[in-house]
């Protein structure tokens, strides 16, 4: 028999949200952390019954406020600073015309953090991932839903957690190949 | 005298954008559909249909407009010319009030009607053909409504200094409007979401909708006020940065920027929050200071233009006065509006499958 480092986990299916969603949270109940949900459009249950907790927006909100400093602090230093010249009498540091380039720096900047900030949290691209090697994954795009717990959970145990995925109803309980 | 004119224009306008802001709503829902309006339409149809109270309480502004308008002194009218003949002139203002009126009250009461008539029927088909009736009212009564708020707001606004113009004002007049009127929904949800007739229908998820919306509204209010400021600042013609001027001395130079960091900057920053937006009496907590920032928006946007450009203590305490006794009356006639029909419109045949799977949680 297999030791249980040979495989990357147990992988049950579903038919419909509703039924990933209460299995999702059943098998957090149970203990279960090392879990993974996949479905064909987003859940919004299903990240809470993962207790996803995502962290993208911090570095948006950082992004932002840097993006922001730097649009304000370009037009202070140009206008003001480097080459200060009277327009019209308003102050050097005329803050009223700085706010559109200071908005639009903070939304630019923002926006690129949120998109690399994402691709450096999820770790995408992945050219290789084990759940593919289930031959009914493809499903996953289309009309399935699965869960997936890892082997390497400290409360994984082969056949326990094969029992415990088939009286959460799944239609179908696979081992995952590395 | 003044002091109780002006105090009392804008605890009306107040109340009345709140009436009006509701009537917009409700046609913008009925065009849009989505279940964030389903727990608010009968609130919005009772707040709307309080416009005909408005009206009456329009009559005091009326009989002071001597202590209100420029333009109704003679010598004034003399100076603007055509202006004050053709248009700034007391019979023509009345007129046209009247008219506004009219107009709003008549949308908002078909509309409810309409609403009504849903509730009896008995069919899907029949209840999508009383749907279809109330787009074909919203969609030019959307149009109509945004064209005349912007005449009622130079007539009684902007006119308030005959003489200077924004572009912007009417579209931050509707701005304001609907600020208010999210924020008023917000509270009245809060407080009849647990009555038993929604029990299962109201969820954090339609407060969170509409902390969405409120946030909008905190965000279009400062894209309009900085759009006016930064053309106004640009142009930099004496007669339109008279208004900033005016606004720069007499204890207004600390509440403009108390009006950036409260009504824009701290709602903002609370409201981009998740979690505060799903909890009912937390949100309506923000709600109820953005109403208070209203009034103060509208202070700000009427009183500089009296009692030699200085802060009144006299008219802070009329305005405060007078919007506590215009809003009894005017919640008076809200709530008795909204008891008088069924809190929720349970034969719509578009969100009421979408609220009952997505209540509760």
């Amino acid at each position: 028999m297999k030791d249980k480092k040979d495989i990357y986990g147990l992988m049950a299916e579903f038919d419909n949200p509703q039924a990933i969603v209460d299995a999702t949270r059943a098998t957090y109940k149970a203990g279960y952390r090392k879990v993974d949900a996949y479905s064909p459009f987003p859940i919004e249950e299903l990240s809470e019954a993962l207790e996803f907790h995502p962290k993208v927006q911090y570095i948006v909100l950082c992004g932002g406020i840097i993006g922001g400093l730097l649009g304000y602090g370009l037009q202070y230093w140009t206008s003001a600073v480097d080459y200060a010249i009277n327009i019209g009498g308003r102050p050097l540091n005329s803050w009223v015309s700085f706010i559109p380039i200071t908005f639009e720096l903070t939304v630019l900047i923002g926006a690129f953090s949120g998109a690399i900030g994402m691709l450096i949290l999820n770790g995408l691209p992945q050219p290789y991932h084990p759940v593919f090697n289930v031959p009914r994954f493809s499903t996953a795009s289309s009309d399935r839903f699965f869960l997936c717990i890892e082997a390497i959970d400290p409360k994984f145990d082969r056949r326990a957690t094969a029992e415990f995925l088939k009286s959460l109803g799944a239609l179908e309980v696979t081992e995952v190949e590395p | 005298m003044s002091e109780f004119a002006s105090g009392y224009l804008v605890a009306f306008f107040f109340w009345f954008s709140i009436s009006f802001g509701c009537l917009g709503i409700l046609m913008i829902q009925h065009l849009t559909g989505g279940h964030w309006g389903f727990g608010i339409r009968r609130p919005l149809e009772a707040a709307a249909k309080t416009l005909p109270l408005m009206l009456v309480l329009f009559i005091p502004i009326i009989l002071l407009s001597h202590d209100i308008y420029p333009w109704s002194h003679e010598a004034e009218a003399a100076q603007l010319g055509n202006k004050a003949k053709y248009y700034l002139n007391i019979p023509f203002f009345v007129g046209r009030a009247v008219a506004y009126f009219i107009i709003w009250s008549g949308l908002a009461f078909i509309l409810s009607k309409f609403s009504l008539e849903q509730d009896k029927t008995n069919s899907v088909d029949s209840a999508i053909d009383v749907a279809q009736k109330c787009r074909n009212v919203s969609g030019p009564g959307l149009l109509i409504s945004a064209l005349t708020i912007t005449f009622a707001s130079v007539d009684w606004l902007m006119s308030l200094d005959p003489h200077w113009f924004s572009t912007i004002y009417g579209i931050l007049t509707i701005g304001g409007c609907l600020l208010n009127s999210f924020a008023f929904m917000i509270i009245v949800l809060s407080q009849v979401g647990n009555r038993e007739a929604m029990k299962g229908y109201i969820g954090s998820k339609h407060f969170h909708d509409l902390g969405k919306l409120l946030l909008a509204c905190v965000m279009l209010w400062g894209y309009f006020n900085l759009s006016q400021l930064l053309i106004i600042w640009s142009g930099n013609l004496p007669e339109e940065t008279i208004w900033f001027i005016r606004r720069r001395g007499g204890g207004w130079e600390y509440v403009g920027p108390a009006l950036i960091l409260l009504h824009f900057a701290v709602p903002f920053f609370l409201l981009l929050n998740r979690s505060l937006k799903k909890k009912p009496h937390i949100i309506a907590m923000v709600a109820g200071f953005l109403m208070v920032m209203r009034l103060v928006d509208l202070f700000w946007l009427v009183q500089p233009e009296f009692h030699g450009g200085v802060i009144s203590p006299t008219a802070v305490v009329v305005t405060i006065v007078s919007a506590g006794i215009i809003g009894a009356i005017w919640l008076g006639l809200f709530f008795k509006l909204l008891s008088s029909n069924p809190l929720l419109p349970l034969h719509d045949p578009y969100i009421q499958k979408e609220a009952i799977v997505h209540g509760g949680h």
